[in-house]
């Protein structure tokens, strides 16, 4: 493994020395951070629509305190070497993420709405249960190597995850997008959130046994190794289970997420740059042939490229066009700089999916800029974490599941602010953390369970080394 | 795998930076436009979130707010109300909760609101001490029983416009438009605002009572156009003074046709001097002169007096028209005001106040100054020369031809007396194939009291659909609005 046979790496990598310091008291102040702020924020928010205090106020901010105080206590009984910085930023989000749920609640157009609820009640059970999850995957999963042998029942388990929302009777079209299911009385699930994990375990597990011949068998051309044919199967076949989640799911997020957290594990895999290129050429290829053909897809890039006319034609009541991504881009618009401040915006003018799918939107009218930047960074921090902790891991499968895992998020992150920014077209993912959605809490809270696992593998003070005979210094012996 | 690891971690950078830009881009970059955009909802919530600022007018405000009745959904808390508003609407145009503002409404609707970057520092202050912010006022120069007297005169009339100015200054005093709408008719969100709104529009109303005739509606300007043929003549040197001969024919050919140019009537033209020619409106002599400068420098000086371009006051006028690249024959029929020649009532009423002004058009405008809610000026709007159609000493020449039109002329109903002296021209434009609808009644004038002065300059359009095609012509239906409101801006002086 490179890390060890580069010399320079202990330096930037959290590969501590022995003895290193398990930094479980930074996360501890970090987390009063990251729970005190959206106590604030709710206040505030409650100073500014009603102006008083909010009464769930305490036991919005014993039930967030609590909640990352279990989390704390369980890292640091099982995974005591973890890096410090995951949790409290994941708390921090999720914890602006209900204040914002909260806020949203409390808006009477939203009220107005035929299939309105109040969602935050909601939204701080499915963080609990995401707590759940994270603790269980740290009290169970000793090891992240274990996942190793589950290769190939990941891959099932995420095929079938993909193909559910497909199945008639189970599978619900929310405003175009399959990427549902229903459950009877549980409500809806979006199985896509679990196959994203499930996925970065097999591709880890199974490019850690082929990277070899991934890598190595290539002719060079044009200063690109190119792969033989045989040996493009494997992409060739994820490729096509993107293109047909496209097709039939019609929801761009998914198919670009699976596709570019294989191509990353890829290059990773086998340092060989051509398949960033392949991935690159043929995902453009993909997108943009179902793009023009599929028209659902279509109609969203036309969305895209004219927010105004999607606007106008939703306004004049043709069927099937929405007015949100409009309202969308004049939220952040009018939050400007610095926002018009906690429960001042009108962002709920997004109406339907303001809580989820746009919940960015809200924060950057009522937080502005500064406040997205800052989110933005948060999130930044986080995948930059899950890197360095693929850096630090001393397996190539706790490599590969990290930076899998890492790249899938920030690529969802990418792809859910860049489309409700307009960056690129819209779709039916929503913000880790942030949005409100049991299914996105449940898997992230996992994810971020399995990531602080293997900093906490890789941080682990190696055991003392044997003591060798002959490595001890020679006596001299005087005469 | 260390390597590519590293890479993928500045990937993920410029996956982070890309949206960093992209924010920077929307909330900062096109923040102020998305913020402003009339489709934005913030845009109406804001609009109406306090009581709004007036449109005053002589010192009282002609616009009003009520506090909407709140039933639970409605987001916008008040509602504008106007005085008079369907006399007013010209100048105010609507500020509606439903179907967004025109004209003064929109165009200081920073300063209406509040919202105006200059209020920024009285907002902020506001908000330390806990006040309410509050919207500024907008300041107009009209003249309130001007406005009335040309409201009142279309009223009896029929359709039409009305525009008065200030000479010396630019400033409107009237601005009138019949028939009229009453914005306080469809101000509100409610399902009567909704039906007030249909019912002035131009497809439910043929008469099409939203249109600002005033300002946005081209007419052929008929005779009253032989002004700025005169103001052309005399100032490319055809002729030097209103008692020479013109040595123009009658019946008058048209160079390039056979066919004469009519006359209205049996009128003393042949060869007539150019007062005489004015005061009889002889089409044979302006559309001689017309044919003899050429289309060139009657372009020219057409263009002096603000022709072929949309004026701003700050309400937009829309751009009379005379062509370019005719015929002389086709100059011929432009220079009498017909033929492709229209034009505004706005831009009629800066021909003759540039006359009266000694030939010096001045911008017009209606906004005299916007105020902060404590009626501090933010800004006051200063006079300004746009032109200089015709000379001082030409002027007077012009000025005393158009005083005979009134004294001798087919003006004698825009007499004033008691020392005030006015000069006139009268138009009678016809339109329609073959000119078989009715023609518009022109009148276009100024005052002078006896101190020189000229406090006003005035052009009215009629059109009369109950009157006779005989009946109309500019003296007739036209001059007696144009006196009433002449004697109301010098009985106000006084």
């Amino acid at each position: 493994m490179s890390s060890t046979s580069n010399p320079s790496t202990h330096h930037t990598s959290t590969i501590g020395a022995i003895g290193a310091p398990s930094r479980r008291n930074t996360e501890l102040a970090l987390l009063v951070f990251a729970v005190v702020i959206p106590v604030f924020a709710y206040a505030n928010v409650g100073l500014a629509i009603d102006g008083s205090v909010p009464s769930g106020l305490l036991s919005y901010g014993l039930g967030l305190g609590l909640l990352a105080g279990v989390a704390h206590l369980v890292v640091r009984k099982f995974a005591p070497y973890a890096d410090p910085l995951l949790l409290p930023l994941a708390t921090l989000l999720n914890g602006l993420g209900l204040v914002c749920i909260w806020r949203l609640d409390q808006s009477k157009l939203l009220q107005s709405l035929p299939n309105f609820f109040t969602a935050a009640p909601r939204q701080l059970l499915y963080t609990a249960l995401g707590i759940a999850l994270f603790a269980v995957v740290l009290i169970f999963l000793k090891d992240h190597r274990v996942l190793q042998r589950y290769t190939y029942i990941s891959m099932f388990t995420a095929l079938i995850l993909l193909v559910l929302p497909l199945v008639p009777g189970l599978g619900a079209n929310i405003y175009g997008a399959k990427i549902w299911i229903n459950i009877p009385g549980l409500g809806s699930l979006q199985p896509g959130e679990f196959a994203k994990i499930a996925l970065a375990v097999f591709f880890a597990g199974y490019l850690m046994v082929k990277r070899d011949a991934l890598a190595l068998a290539s002719r060079r051309f044009m200063g690109l190794y190119l792969p033989r044919g045989r040996d493009l199967g494997p992409i060739l076949v994820v490729w096509v289970i993107s293109i047909l989640i496209l097709v039939f799911e019609t929801d761009l997020g998914t198919s670009l997420l699976f596709f570019g957290m294989f191509v990353i594990m890829l290059y990773v895999a086998t340092e060989r740059t051509s398949w960033i290129v392949f991935g690159l050429l043929m995902s453009a290829a993909g997108a943009v042939g179902v793009g023009s053909v599929e028209p659902h897809v279509h109609q969203r890039v036309e969305a895209w490229l004219n927010p105004l006319h999607e606007w106008k034609l939703s306004r004049q009541g043709v069927y099937g066009h929405s007015e949100q991504s409009m309202e969308a881009l004049w939220a952040f618009g009018s939050g400007g700089t610095l926002g018009s401040g906690w429960g001042q915006g009108h962002s709920d003018l997004i109406k339907f999916a303001a809580n989820s799918d746009f919940i960015l939107a809200t924060f950057g009218e009522e937080l502005g800029l500064a406040g997205i930047m800052a989110i933005l960074i948060v999130y930044a921090l986080i995948v930059e974490r899950g890197v360095r902790t693929a850096l630090a891991a001393r397996d190539p499968f706790g490599k590969l599941l990290a930076v899998g895992l890492s790249g899938a998020f920030a690529l969802q992150v990418f792809v859910v602010s860049g489309g409700v920014m307009g960056l690129i077209p819209l779709t039916g993912m929503t913000m880790p953390f942030m949005a409100y959605g049991g299914s996105s809490v449940l898997a992230n809270w996992a994810l971020i369970g399995i990531l602080i696992r293997i900093s906490d593998t890789a941080r682990r003070p190696a055991p003392a080394p044997v003591s060798n005979p002959d490595a001890e210094m020679t006596q001299v012996v005087r005469p | 795998m260390n390597k590519p690891l590293r890479r993928i971690a500045i990937f993920c950078g410029l996956l982070v930076l890309t949206l960093l830009i992209r924010d920077n881009w929307l909330q900062y970059a096109k923040a102020d436009s998305l913020k402003n955009d009339e489709l934005n909802r913030r845009v109406t919530i804001a609009r109406y979130s306090v009581p709004r600022g007036d449109i005053i007018v002589g010192g009282s405000p002609i616009t009003g707010s009520v506090e909407t009745k709140s039933n639970g959904l409605n987001d916008l808390k008040y509602k504008r109300t106007y005085k008079d508003g369907p006399m007013w609407a010209p100048v105010t145009g609507y500020a509606s909760q439903s179907f967004g503002a025109t004209q003064l409404e929109s165009i200081d609707d920073g300063i209406l609101t509040g919202n105006d970057d200059r209020l920024f520092f009285r907002n902020t202050l506001d908000m330390l001490t806990g006040k309410p912010k509050q919207g500024g006022n907008v300041v107009t120069t009209l003249n309130a029983a001007a406005q009335k007297a040309a409201y009142n005169g279309l009223k009896d009339r029929g359709k039409g416009a009305v525009v008065a100015l200030e000479p010396s200054t630019g400033k409107i005093l009237a601005l009138a438009s019949f028939p009229s709408y009453d914005p306080s008719s469809f101000a509100g969100a409610s399902s009567a605002d909704g039906k007030g709104w249909n019912k002035v529009q131009k497809k439910t109303d043929p008469n099409d009572p939203t249109l600002n005739r005033a300002l946005r509606e081209t007419y052929p300007p008929g005779s009253t156009f032989k002004v700025v043929t005169a103001a052309a003549a005399l100032e490319n040197g055809l002729y030097t003074s209103a008692e020479q001969h013109t040595e123009s024919p009658d019946p008058w050919i048209m160079p390039g046709t056979t066919t004469p140019l009519p006359n209205e009537g049996t009128i003393p033209c042949k060869n007539a001097t150019m007062r005489e020619a004015l005061r009889w409106s002889c089409n044979t002599v302006f559309g001689k002169i017309g044919a003899t400068l050429g289309n060139e420098k009657m372009l020219d000086e057409a263009k002096k007096f603000g022709f072929d371009s949309e004026q701003f006051t700050p309400v937009r006028s829309n751009a009379s028209v005379f062509s370019d690249k005719m015929a002389p024959s086709e100059v011929a029929q432009s220079s009498i005001g017909q033929f492709n020649t229209a034009a505004t009532p706005l831009q009629m009423a800066m021909v003759v106040s540039a006359v009266a002004n000694d030939g010096k058009l001045m911008k017009p405008y209606m906004v005299d100054k916007l105020t902060s809610p404590n009626l501090d000026t933010l800004e006051q709007t200063q006079p300004e020369q746009m032109s200089q159609p015709l000379s001082s000493k030409n002027a007077q020449i012009l000025q005393s031809m158009m005083e005979t039109v009134v004294t001798d002329g087919t003006g004698k109903n825009a007499r004033i007396g008691g020392g005030v002296t006015v000069g006139g021209k009268t138009g009678t434009a016809q339109h329609g194939v073959n000119n078989s609808e009715k023609p518009y009644a022109w009148f276009i004038s100024y005052a002078k009291t006896s101190d020189g002065s000229s406090p006003v300059a005035v052009a009215v359009v009629v059109e009369d659909n109950s009157a006779n095609r005989d009946d109309i012509s500019g003296g007739g239906l036209a001059a007696p609005i144009a006196k009433s409101v002449m004697e109301a801006v010098i009985n106000s002086k006084k």
